[in-house]
């Protein structure tokens, strides 16, 4: 080996290291600041591909360009009507301004998420705590069935209460209030919803409570309308019988008189042409069907069956 | 050729020079391979290959072989699009398969929520979910499947928010289902996430463990109010179509008397007026043929009769006719 290879290789690598400080890539998923002496320089770069810069001296920061989540810790946070609830928030965020976003927390996304917590939790709290319990909770005015349909329903506390806002409006305060101390951060706040909301344990046992006594009514009112209607059929059933034998007696009742009086008219018309001959005809007819053998019979001589036995002649 | 004399356990073995052109062939050679296999790729089935070159998306490319620019110049991504995924919450599948074994514990910080009526209702459910634009998947949103699950959870708990306990446990599940497919859809397509909502389906949906039994409770008084309303209609069912059956009876009966009654009066008088059509004619001694001939027919019937005579006083028989008197 001469010492011009050597120079050569030095030259070479020389010239390889230069090269390698000049380009640099930049990710779909990334944007990126140049510093140089650790101070910003040009505009920040946006647009993912190969970049150059000045070797040695300048230097690339890189940060998401992406948007990215935020989950807060769960709140302990009392409504306006004294309830206390565990509110649980997620928001999602994106870095707009690089290099704001550099200064502000040196691009640490720790820290960014911690002045997040800071501002959405208080903004949370604040809105939560102004209003009432169901204002977080419903998001309309919806009306709410109870029960099945042929109970018609059930009167549950509160169910008909009217709200003014509603989660989805709740939100969108709160994610206003927190937006506006984004551009500071360079951060643009891109949504913040209510994971959860739920009551805190004490709470809770005395829902379970209420839960439970609305059902026992539920059971009560059920059983009681079977009773009801067991009755209401009872009664059906006792009207309905009623009617119908009554009709029925009505109706042979009717059947009978007008037999009766046709009979009576036939018998009345018959006899009518004779009175007399009826009676007579009528008696003796009645002596065959009423004596029998422990009627006792008195017979006066003077009788006309006896009359001769006294005397034959007239 | 040049030549090295190597010792071998003292034995001296000759390796013949290893021409240096050739070492360089080799290393061009090696060297091109691996250029060659560095720019090809494959994109199974159900995925597609999505290419960058220095970081930057350049194109999307479907199942095959393919070529890209080596030495890393382009990249590939592969992001399975024709795979549905899927998320679980308030549960956990442990284990897969016919009968499959979930995860113990529990995940009520998931799963527990506040109804429109302020009740609480333990709501499980899935999320059945596609890649639909891998571009958006990879680059637009980090962490895309935690998203999903918080825009999951918070639009499922308004949704249920505005229901009311009976509605999220009985009556409105589909309903809910929809409601909440829409939502997560929205809210997915506002974050550009990539993704496609297939299907959100409720899993097993209770009151919380305490409520449970005066749930139940509800239930068989439901049941209890059937059977009593049943037993009443069987009741009901069985006395009226007696009693309409009785009253077509006693109406019948009634028709009955009635023709009967009618007849009898018409052949009676018909007999009378027979008789007396006859009587007419001869008025005195049919008045005392018909009354003999029914003296005939009564007085053998009788046991006792007594005759009396008008000049005795009181009431002394004159002649008694005795019918029988053995046995005494």
């Amino acid at each position: 080996m001469n010492k011009k290879t050597i120079v050569l290789g030095v030259v070479a690598i020389a010239a390889l290291i230069l090269i390698a400080g000049s380009y640099f890539v930049v990710d779909e998923t990334e944007q990126a600041i140049i510093l140089q002496f650790g101070k910003p320089v040009g505009q920040p770069i946006k647009t993912a591909g190969l970049h150059f810069k000045a070797p040695f001296i300048q230097s690339v920061v890189r940060f998401e360009k992406r948007v990215l989540e935020w989950d807060g810790d769960e709140n302990q946070i009392p409504t306006s009507d004294k309830k206390y609830i565990w509110v649980d928030t997620f928001g999602r965020w994106r870095i707009v301004d690089p290099l704001k976003y550099y200064q502000a927390v040196r691009g640490d996304e720790r820290a960014a998420q911690s002045r997040l917590d800071d501002i959405i939790d208080s903004a949370t709290r604040n809105y939560i705590s102004e209003n009432l319990l169901i204002e977080a909770v419903r998001n309309s005015n919806r009306e709410l069935k109870t029960t099945v349909e042929e109970e018609g329903g059930f009167e549950v506390e509160g169910i008909d209460q009217k709200i003014g806002k509603g989660r989805d409006q709740i939100t969108k305060l709160i994610l206003q209030k927190a937006a506006q101390a984004m551009p500071e951060f360079g951060i643009e706040l891109l949504d913040v919803r209510i994971k959860r909301i739920n009551y805190i344990e004490d709470v809770r046992q005395k829902v379970y409570e209420r839960m439970i006594s609305e059902r026992k009514r539920i059971a009560e009112k059920s059983r009681s309308e079977g009773q009801g209607r067991k009755a209401e059929i009872e009664g059906e059933r006792e009207k309905e019988f009623q009617i119908i034998t009554s009709e029925a007696y009505r109706r042979a009742q009717e059947i009978k008189g007008k037999a009766d009086a046709e009979a009576t008219r036939i018998y009345a018309e018959a006899m009518g042409r004779d009175p007399d001959f009826y009676s007579f005809i009528q008696t003796l007819e009645s002596y065959k069907s009423t004596f029998n053998n422990n009627t006792t019979l008195i017979l006066n001589t003077d009788s006309e069956f006896l009359k001769y036995l006294k005397n034959i002649s007239r | 050729m040049a030549s090295r004399v190597i010792n071998v356990g003292g034995e001296l073995i000759e390796i013949p020079e290893f021409p240096k052109r050739w070492l360089y062939l080799a290393i061009v050679g090696i060297l091109g391979l691996w250029l060659l296999v560095s720019g090809f790729y494959t994109v199974d089935a159900d995925e597609v290959g999505v290419i960058q070159r220095f970081g930057k998306y350049i194109r999307t490319t479907e199942p095959g072989l393919h070529l890209k620019i080596p030495l890393g110049i382009e990249t590939v991504k592969k992001v399975k699009v024709q795979r549905v995924f899927k998320e679980e919450f308030g549960f956990r599948t442990a284990e897969a398969g016919v009968q499959s074994r979930y995860a113990a514990g529990s995940f009520l910080d998931e799963s527990l929520m506040l109804t429109g009526d302020l009740n609480s209702a333990v709501v499980e459910w899935i999320v059945q979910y596609r890649i639909k634009d891998p571009v958006k998947y990879l680059f637009h949103v980090r962490n895309v499947e935690e998203t999903l699950r918080d825009v999951s959870q918070s639009v499922m708990q308004l949704v249920v928010g505005d229901r009311s306990v009976d509605e999220v446990i009985v009556l409105s599940r589909s309903e809910i289902e929809d409601e909440a497919l829409r939502l997560t859809q929205k809210s997915l397509d506002e974050f550009e996430t990539g993704l496609d909502v297939v299907t959100v389906k409720l899993q097993d949906v209770n009151p919380p463990e305490p409520v449970q039994p005066a749930f139940n409770e509800v239930n068989q008084a439901r049941q209890e109010k059937e059977r009593i309303i049943n037993e009443a209609m069987e009741a009901y069912n069985k006395v009226i179509p007696q009693a309409k059956g009785q009253a077509e009876q006693m109406i019948r009966q009634a028709e009955g008397y009635a023709t009967n009654r009618v007849n009898r009066a018409r052949g009676d008088a018909e007999k009378f007026l027979a008789v007396w059509r006859e009587y007419t004619k001869a008025r005195d001694v049919t008045r005392r043929r018909i009354y003999l001939e029914t003296m005939q027919e009564i007085l053998p019937k009788l046991e006792n009769i007594y005759v009396v005579d008008e000049a005795q006083k009181g009431l002394i028989p004159l002649l008694q006719f005795p019918k029988k008197e053995e046995g005494k």
